[in-house]
């Protein structure tokens, strides 16, 4: 430590100690300044989106007209069709909105009890070993690229799951690309996501509760469903939260194998557009800088962006509150 | 600890390197716009140079036309950069792939973002060459005169549409543009067969259509219902053909349209309709042969690219174009599911790029 | 004739059923996810079988199938994730030490804290129009050539950065900042308080503190969480697609010198695989999965050297 230290003033003349003092200050306060900066970045990432967002759709600068003031809010919110490339333009986001409401609901369906279950699973019944096994492949799942998710609906769920049974067993017809084979991806996608958050929650409910269930003869069963599970359910709620809201935002998985086409419709087994969706598939393709349809685009991101947000905002809210009960 | 302490000094140090590196790279400079780098006046200089004010690189090319022909190199380099429509893509990038096998040395890049999209950055000359469904039109024209931006028009080949049903559909084999207006027409409220021709099942039509992002529906819509991107919205739309024949092979009572080339593909799993003009004109199938000489009217179109003048100046673009209408390049047109352009148009396609050479 | 201990003895019997019925409902369900992966796996590998080579590695993409390859993609995903390991290693860490070591609990820092874990949960897609609009079309500013004298050797570039790997990368960096500043954050605070004491009591400045004992302990740590954000940001595809990278490109980044590479376009692994998905020859499908196994790949030998790390140095240090 004293090697590298680069202050050693042998000999303790009081005006180099002064010196050399002042000099190290001025550093600490760059570096501590440097740091700072680094800090900002995220807030200044934060800033840029937003204004980024607004400004295509809501900020009326000098010679720009701005998305919102091209197409009026009621339409955009309550008009029920999305047709920003066919000649006769319509921007009804509801189409989209019910797309991505679509794959959400699914997915939830699908990811929020299955990772629920594993939570509890591996935080009131697998032992230590079976932890060390499980833990590491529900990482792997949660690592895999949304795209692979995508490729696996598209190509193996869609043909080989849903086929056979919803066409083949029930007669019903069911598309090549559908929002149930994109739901139940994302599903798939959410659910580490939700076992590992409600794992730690669950773990952090205090060892005398379960104690105290199981002393008045209470089943494995009783102690998780009914002390565990309650105690925690502020925080398993954050984390069915946070998931929902990874699925509101999930664009590749449900880009091939829910297909790309806006419809209000109360039918998972066509193809649907969500929000995601649209943004992808105009962005590649053939939209104008400047043009509405360019436009349209920045505001759908900018209500995705306002929906995510505020589920996270919510979920984090409550996580806090949540710790600090059982600290 | 102290031992530890060795990587992290390191890796500081070289951020500490890499940045006064950056740093001591721009000061020379004496720094004009944004970030201290000096902007190129040409390309050919390797020293920065000082002098020149910032322009766009194609109004440069005005100012100075003989140094024009390397610095308005768009993206630069030995790279050709194409772009545009989604329709002449593939046989675009056939053509690249092609190309590279004997030029290994010159780099390409095509890209899609529609004939629109691609000449917007035309006309911007950020790209070398654009790939369109469909020619120009008046208003890009003026656009690229008023930049200075000097093009040549290249017809590559002909892109026919078919009109498909199921194999056992035994009801119609000729259908006309005003029967297919019916169907299609913004707001059609056909829902049933029948609906368009009483002699036709009382079944409903599922239909299947190109995506609405692809040329395939532009000109689809323009042809039979008069106005591009004007569309009924209920029906099938995928970007994905494979999709659109596997719908139209499934159902005894779909209809579906798309490229002439994944007809080809799949002739066993579909019926081409015949398509009738008018009551006065005659029912013409979709084939080769009435594609290419023009009888297929009006469900077949060509297509082009537009070559930037002062980029055919740098020897591999114009390489590459002559390779385009060259028989190998022209081979790639029917590799792609495409149909060729009679040997006519292909004489003066020739012509007309020698002559833009000279 | 029951007595009330019939009863009960009946209705413990149906607890201890209920409870067993449960943990088999529960690890069945947890199972489950293993059976998902080893069928995901199984399911495209399968597919790749016999599509996957060294000239598949190394040859650039083709409308053929059996010629496709993924090298384009390879180079360009290698470039992207290198440079954005540039970027945000240093800000992030950096970030993550104000963070710990010198904010102070006020409004300021909570909204910075608050800030990072919401910035986590936002789709990627926005980042990738934060990237679009900020880096390569920069607000729509007039595009410039400008060459970069340095002093060996000079690089081209425009300004906006165009769609080239330097946008991918920025815009990969500020999607995978808040993932590496929150797991710098976790490593710089599992370092103890006593370790920085007994810096301090030897009249070491706050930095040299941090320089010298903190960062070298949390060492692990960091690179852990920067392995795993990195690899996260390997497999992002909505971001890329977004920027509009190179749909065919007949090089890779670098080929004119490597401090040209940044601003070469560029295609990515998941970018290739998601056009392979759209290509209409079925044969594509093959080739796609051959993709997804490159890239499933180069995943795994990034989360592999993130444990071997993690392994390598908790053995070595002890409080």
């Amino acid at each position: 430590m004293a090697q590298s230290a680069p202050n050693p003033a042998p000999a303790f003349g009081s005006s180099s100690l002064r010196k050399s003092a002042s000099w190290l200050r001025a550093k600490e306060m760059l570096i501590r300044g440097v740091l700072f900066c680094c800090a900002l970045v995220s807030v200044i990432t934060t800033l840029t989106i937003i204004f980024v967002l607004l400004y295509e759709s809501i900020l009326p600068f000098p010679g720009h007209s701005p998305f919102f003031a091209e197409v009026s809010v009621r339409d955009f919110l309550l008009d029920t069709k999305w047709t920003p490339q066919y000649a006769d333009k319509h921007f009804g986001i509801m189409p989209l909105v019910c797309g991505t409401a679509w794959v959400t609901f699914i997915s939830g369906c699908v990811g929020l009890p299955l990772g629920l279950v594993s939570a509890i699973y591996m935080s009131e019944y697998a032992g230590p070993r079976r932890r060390s096994v499980l833990k590491p492949v529900l990482e792997l799942l949660a690592g895999i690229p949304t795209i692979v998710y995508g490729y696996f609906g598209l190509f193996f769920v869609t043909p080989y799951v849903l086929r056979p049974i919803l066409h083949g067993g029930l007669g019903f017809t069911v598309g090549g690309a559908n929002a149930l084979a994109g739901g139940i991806v994302v599903g798939l996608m959410i659910m580490p996501l939700v076992a590992s958050l409600s794992e730690d929650v669950l773990r952090a409910v205090p060892k005398s509760l379960r104690e105290a269930g199981y002393a008045l003869g209470a089943t494995k069963f009783d102690v998780s469903v009914k002390i565990v599970v309650p105690s925690a359910l502020s925080g398993i709620l954050a984390s069915f939260l946070l998931a929902l809201s990874r699925g509101v935002g999930e664009t590749m998985a449900v880009t091939l194998c829910a297909g790309n086409l806006p419809q209000l419709t109360a039918n998972p087994l066509i193809p649907i557009q969500t929000m995601t969706t649209f943004i992808v598939n105009m962005m590649k393709g053939d939209a104008v800088v400047g043009s509405i349809e360019y436009k349209s685009l920045y505001a759908v991101a900018l209500v995705l962006f306002t929906v995510t947000l505020t589920m996270n905002y919510i979920s984090q809210l409550i996580l806090q509150r949540y710790r600090e009960v059982y600290q | 600890m102290r031992k530890m302490s060795g990587p992290t000094q390191w890796l500081c140090g070289a951020f500490a390197l890499a940045l006064s590196l950056t740093v001591a790279g721009c000061t020379p400079a004496p720094a004009p716009p944004a970030g201290g780098a000096t902007p190129a006046a040409t390309s050919g200089t390797d020293a920065p140079k000082a002098d020149g004010a910032p322009t766009d690189p194609a109004m440069m090319e005005g100012a100075k036309p003989e140094e024009g022909a390397a610095s308005a190199a768009p993206a630069g380099g030995t790279t050709i950069v194409l772009d545009g429509s989604s329709t002449v893509y593939p046989i675009s990038q056939a053509v690249a792939e092609a190309f590279k096998e004997t030029n290994a040395d010159v780099e390409i890049t095509v890209g899609l973002s529609g004939t629109g999209g691609g000449m917007k950055k035309f006309i911007l000359g950020e790209i070398d060459i654009c790939d369109a469904s469909r020619a120009i039109k008046t208003a890009e024209k003026e656009e690229c005169a008023a930049k200075g931006i000097e093009f040549l028009e290249l017809q590559v080949a002909i892109d026919g549409l078919s009109v498909v049903v199921h194999p056992e559909n035994n009801w119609v084999d000729c259908i006309t543009i005003a029967e297919l207006k019916k169907i299609w027409e913004k707001g059609s409220t056909v829902t049933k067969w029948n609906e368009v021709n009483p002699a036709w099942p009382a079944e409903p039509i599922a239909l299947f259509g190109a995506d609405t992002d692809s040329g395939t529906f532009e000109y689809f819509t323009e042809v039979v219902n008069g106005k591009a991107k004007e569309s009924r919205t209920e029906y099938t739309a995928s970007a994905n053909d494979n999709e659109l024949v596997t719908g139209v092979s499934d159902n005894k009572y779909a209809m579906g349209y798309f490229g002439y080339g994944y007809y080809v593909e799949n002739k066993d799993r579909l019926k081409a309709l015949s398509i009738k003009k008018d009551d006065a004109a005659e029912c013409i199938a979709p084939t080769a042969e009435t594609i290419e000489t023009g009888t297929y009217a009006p469900m077949a179109r060509p297509l082009f690219i537009y070559v930037n003048k002062a980029a055919l100046k740098r020897p591999e673009v114009a390489k590459f174009v002559e390779f385009y209408l060259s028989e190998a390049g022209q081979e790639m047109v029917s590799e792609r599911k495409f149909v060729r352009m009679p040997a006519a148009k292909w004489q003066e396609m020739k012509d007309a790029l020698a002559s833009a050479l000279k | 004739m029951s007595t009330p201990h019939d009863a009960y003895a009946r209705s413990l019997r149906r607890r201890h059923l209920q409870a067993a019925a449960f943990g088999w409902v529960c690890s069945l369900a947890t199972w489950f996810s293993v059976i998902i992966l080893a069928v995901l796996l199984i399911a495209v590998t399968y597919r790749s079988v016999g599509w996957i080579s060294w000239d598949f590695l190394t040859r650039f993409d083709s409308y053929r199938p059996q010629k496709a390859g993924i090298f384009a993609g390879l180079m360009g995903s290698f470039w992207l994730i290198g440079l954005t390991a540039l970027f945000c290693v240093p800000v992030g860490v950096g970030a993550a030490i104000y963070l710990e070591e010198y904010a102070k609990p006020n409004w300021l820092t909570r909204v910075i804290q608050l800030n990072v874990s919401n910035l986590a949960g936002i789709p990627s897609i926005v980042f990738g129009m934060l990237g679009f609009t900020a880096f390569v079309r920069m607000f729509g500013l007039a595009q410039q050539q400008y060459i970069l004298w340095l002093g060996f050797t000079h690089v081209k570039f425009t300004v906006p950065f165009g769609r080239s790997v330097i946008s991918g990368a920025l815009t990969l960096t500020l999607l995978s900042l808040p993932v590496v500043i929150i797991a710098s954050q976790e490593a710089l605070r599992s370092v103890p308080p006593s370790i920085r004491h007994a810096a301090y009591a030897l009249g070491a400045t706050k930095w040299q503190t941090i320089r010298a004992q903190v960062l070298p302990a949390a060492l692990p740590g960091i690179l852990t969480g920067v392995i795993l954000a990195l690899s996260r940001a390997l497999g992002e595809t909505a971001p890329l697609a977004v920027l509009g990278a190179a749909t065919y490109i007949t090089f890779a980044p670098g080929k004119k010198g490597l401090l040209q590479a940044p601003f070469d376009p560029f295609t990515a692994m998941p970018l290739q695989i998601y056009n392979w998905v759209d290509e209409i020859d079925r044969k594509f499908q093959n080739v796609a999965a051959a993709g997804i196994v490159v890239l499933l790949v180069a995943l795994l030998l990034m989360n592999g050297s993130a444990i071997y790390i993690r392994h390598h140095f908790q053995k070595k240090i002890r409080w």
